[in-house]
């Protein structure tokens, strides 16, 4: 009988350095433990109702109900997911009309929320463009883009997007970024409700990235994370999906129902991709299966099974465009509301960027010692890159937090 | 896996047709017979392909816990709906070490095991071998034969694979003086794949002893151990039997890796349940090793999904729930066993030629039947019995109903010339 032990001392880890994450986790563990009676969480990552609590909806309570009166078995569902589930939200990502023409042409995969999305568009891509083709994400952007691009093997290169002295969109210094970009580049750009900024681009600005696109060859892959929840209207938020597709450009596109449903906990997500016609979509769809089989073999149908109710029940999607306006409104309100708190309060800065962008985020430009001085002295939490997440206001905090913002920045700013 | 040529002379980039290259990629092994079962038409068709659980009416099933437990879940307002940490449910992975590791051990205690809740199994081995690569690179050792996505996602991770002959055709039994020898010529530091119990396809397990010799060979090479985990309670219908590689592994002081699931156990197939355990020396490198998987599974999905995890955790962390569960599927592991008792019966009662001693003898989900590719192709295409090409058939889709037929095939197959 063999008797011994492996040696306890020798680490088969001890060369793994602290990772080091992206600036959202450790905020909101700080704001927790914080007992402060008025403390405020502006670094909160999902929508928030006026009292400050998680909004569950009731379009989405009720289409749970009805999924449960069905009493579904909990098989393992195709690689690519619920096919009820993809339809429906390419019908909504792309637009009736569009579908209707084009449905059988789009390759579409059930994946986990905009990161799924993301890292299997970019895994897809990587084996089949060019070597070499790099990924041009806006600066800034999320986090995790150019880490993904380069977990899947593609360079990534920055271009300009943000203007941090005017808060606004840099768009002369994107498209000269986008035009010395080499042809069939991947671009990735935000539909709507750009994180972290909340700068989006205006039609006529789509229009001429558009140009470029078909000057450059450019494969353009949208991250639209927040449709309807930016402005409360579908359409609208979907404008830049409706002009390329229209124009017969072929798009990524990832989608996210966290947001725009309260589904966070559930990562319901599709990654769909524009082909010449029906056979090359089954060859595309063939071949995204084969590398989500090795990510996560299935996707989770709990939340898809979910949307796909919502957005096929007339009533429900009725009720869900009434619950995504209230939702969009209440953030714009704030928006309006903080810049005009700081503008009484007699603040030397013009905060009125805050209002014409929209979304969760903003850019506020506060830098880390106003930061350090808000979490310490007003405990108010706010992210790393001075980024606030504007569902973290409401109508109680707001006259607290523009105080306290103008307190840090009176004698300065960044 | 075939690497596809990007055909790059005829890659035009000014056309606008960018994915006209793309060929078509092969069904999937396992996915890919279940689609085909779906669209056979015949009466006789029999599911032995995709390794999911069905009763004695060849229906799916849902433990009646898991039901009471979602239906709880569901109706409780005070539970948060929110995204859950990147690392999971805490309530969920503490439950997972206990399961795998013992309700005492002591590892639990002292902080040494790092757990991080992911996407089903595939999700815990994409997860664990993507942080192999970054961290501790070498050669992955995998069994021969072994379940076919271990090689993708073995592959995608960018990382070498061989083989080493964990299967004996002639006595249908585990080879272990042949995969001993094979790891003791393996580069140090390498990595060794090892099916905790139920072994996917064969159902052929080590015995104690063997798996002595293989920590021993683990040992003197500094091999990684990386358990794959999926069929805990359907080998021996003893949860905590079934784990004994691994907890035995654990008391020798390895430190390794080990991927779980929850699929077929608690039949949460759809909702991805898994969780991947890494054993370290101390709590500081736990803590900066948790830092580094929370990097690899923020690239994948930022954070796992909620609904299974929070079944699970009330099963894990509940003495009554977990009794329960214990109970049904104690039922569930006894029918497939039953099944097993009853096919060697048909085919000794139609005297069909050859040994079938290791369809009682291999354990778990599947059998090993040693039936060649092209019998695999005529049980499927005359007989609409369908099973993978290995000749792995689920035992888990045979009935008392349809279990004669099956054998009546099987002989049909084998006398065919």
């Amino acid at each position: 009988m063999l008797c011994f032990k492996v040696m306890r001392n020798f680490s088969l880890w001890s060369s793994v350095p602290l990772g080091q994450l992206d600036s959202m986790s450790g905020v909101v563990a700080q704001y927790e433990a914080d007992d402060f009676p008025q403390k405020v969480n502006l670094g909160v990552n999902t929508y928030r109702d006026n009292n400050g609590n998680p909004v569950v909806l009731e379009s989405v309570t009720k289409a749970l109900q009805m999924v449960r009166e069905k009493k579904l078995d909990n098989e393992y569902p195709p690689i690519e997911g619920l096919q009820s589930f993809i339809e429906a939200a390419i019908k909504v990502g792309y637009g009736e009309s569009y579908y209707a023409k084009n449905n059988k042409n789009i390759a579409g995969c059930q994946v986990l929320s905009g990161t799924g999305a993301v890292r299997l568009g970019f895994e897809f891509l990587n084996k089949f463009v060019p070597s070499g083709t790099k990924v041009f994400v806006p600066n800034p952007t999320k986090n995790i883009h150019p880490i993904i691009a380069k977990m899947a093997g593609l360079q990534s290169q920055e271009y300009r997007y943000f203007d941090p002295i005017t808060k606004q969109v840099d768009f002369s210094g994107l498209s000269e970024d986008l035009y010395s970009a080499p042809n069939g580049s991947i671009v990735l750009l935000h539909a709507c409700s750009h994180n972290p900024t909340g700068c989006d681009l205006e039609l006529y600005q789509w229009k001429q990235i558009l140009d470029l696109t078909k000057q450059k060859q450019i494969l353009p892959f949208f991250d639209m994370t927040y449709q309807g929840f930016t402005s409360g209207d579908l359409e609208k938020d979907a404008q830049a999906i409706r002009l390329f597709t229209e124009a017969g450009v072929p798009i990524i596109l990832g989608q996210s129902f966290d947001k725009n449903m309260g589904l966070s906990g559930q990562r319901t997500g599709c990654l769909s991709l524009v082909c010449s016609n029906e056979k090359e979509k089954l060859i595309v769809v063939s071949q995204l299966n084969l590398i989500a089989r090795s990510l996560w073999s299935c996707p989770p149908v709990h939340g898809a099974r979910i949307v796909e109710t919502v957005l096929n029940n007339p009533e429900l999607f009725k009720l869900w465009l009434c619950e995504l306006r209230v939702m969009a409104q209440r953030m714009k309100k704030m928006r309006v509301s903080f810049t005009k708190a700081l503008k009484d309060i007699g603040s030397p800065h013009d905060w009125s960027y805050i209002s014409k962008q929209f979304g969760m985020y903003s850019l506020t430009g506060i830098g880390p010692a106003q930061i350090k001085e808000l979490i310490e002295k007003y405990h108010i939490y706010l992210l790393n890159n001075g980024g606030i997440s504007i569902a973290g206001l409401n109508e109680s905090n707001i006259k607290y937090v523009a105080q306290a913002f103008h307190e840090v920045t009176k004698h300065n700013f960044i | 896996m075939q690497k596809l040529q990007l055909l790059q002379n005829q890659f035009n980039p000014t056309s606008d047709d960018i994915f006209f290259h793309i060929v078509q990629a092969p069904p999937d092994p396992i996915f890919g017979i279940a689609n085909a079962y779906k669209a056979d038409t015949s009466s006789t068709k029999i599911d032995l392909g995709v390794g999911a659980y069905r009763t004695d009416e060849e229906k799916p099933y849902v433990f009646e816990i898991i039901k009471k437990l979602e239906k709880e879940i569901v109706n409780d307002p005070t539970l948060n709906k929110e995204y859950l940490p990147i690392e999971g449910l805490a309530d969920f992975n503490k439950g997972c070490q206990k399961l795998m590791f013992g309700q005492n051990s002591p590892l639990i205690a002292s902080g040494q095991i790092v757990t991080a809740q992911c996407l089903g199994g595939t999700g815990a081995l994409r997860v664990g071998f993507e942080f192999v690569k970054r961290h501790i690179p070498g050669d992955v050792y995998v069994s021969k034969p072994t379940w076919s996505n271990h090689n993708q996602v073995i592959e995608r991770a960018g990382l070498n694979q061989f083989e080493y002959p964990y299967f004996e055709p002639k006595t249908k039994g585990f080879n272990c003086a042949g995969t001993i020898e094979c790891l003791s010529q393996a580069r140090m530091g390498s990595i060794v794949l090892l099916h905790v119990c139920a072994h996917n396809p064969t159902g052929v397990d080590p015995t104690e002893a063997e798996w002595l010799q293989i920590a021993d060979v683990c040992k003197k090479r500094r091999l990684v151990p990386f358990f794959d985990c999926a069929y805990q309670g359907f080998a021996s219908g003893c949860i905590e039997k079934d784990v004994f590689a691994v907890r035995k592994f654990a008391e020798l002081g390895f430190q390794m890796i080990v991927a779980q699931s929850f699929s077929k156990n608690m039949g949460l197939y759809n909702e991805r349940v898994g969780a991947i355990h890494i054993v370290t020396s101390n709590k500081d490198i736990s803590a900066r090793v948790l830092s580094n998987l929370k990097i690899v599974i923020r690239t994948i999905c930022s954070n796992p999904p909620a609904i299974g995890a929070r079944i699970a955790a009330k099963i894990l962390t509940d003495e009554k729930n977990f009794n329960a569960w214990v109970e049904e599927l104690k039922t569930v592991t006894g029918r497939i066993i039953k099944m097993r008792t009853l096919l060697k019966q048909e085919l000794d009662n139609l005297k069909v030629p050859g040994n079938w001693d290791h369809i009682t003898r291999q354990t778990g989900f599947f059998t090993f039947t040693g039936l060649t590719p092209e019998q695999c192709d005529l049980l499927t295409k005359q007989y609409h019995v369908y099973l993978l090409r290995s000749g792995r058939m689920s035992m888990a889709g045979i009935t008392s109903k349809n279990v004669r037929y099956l054998a009546e095939s099987i002989k049909a197959v084998v006398q065919n010339k």
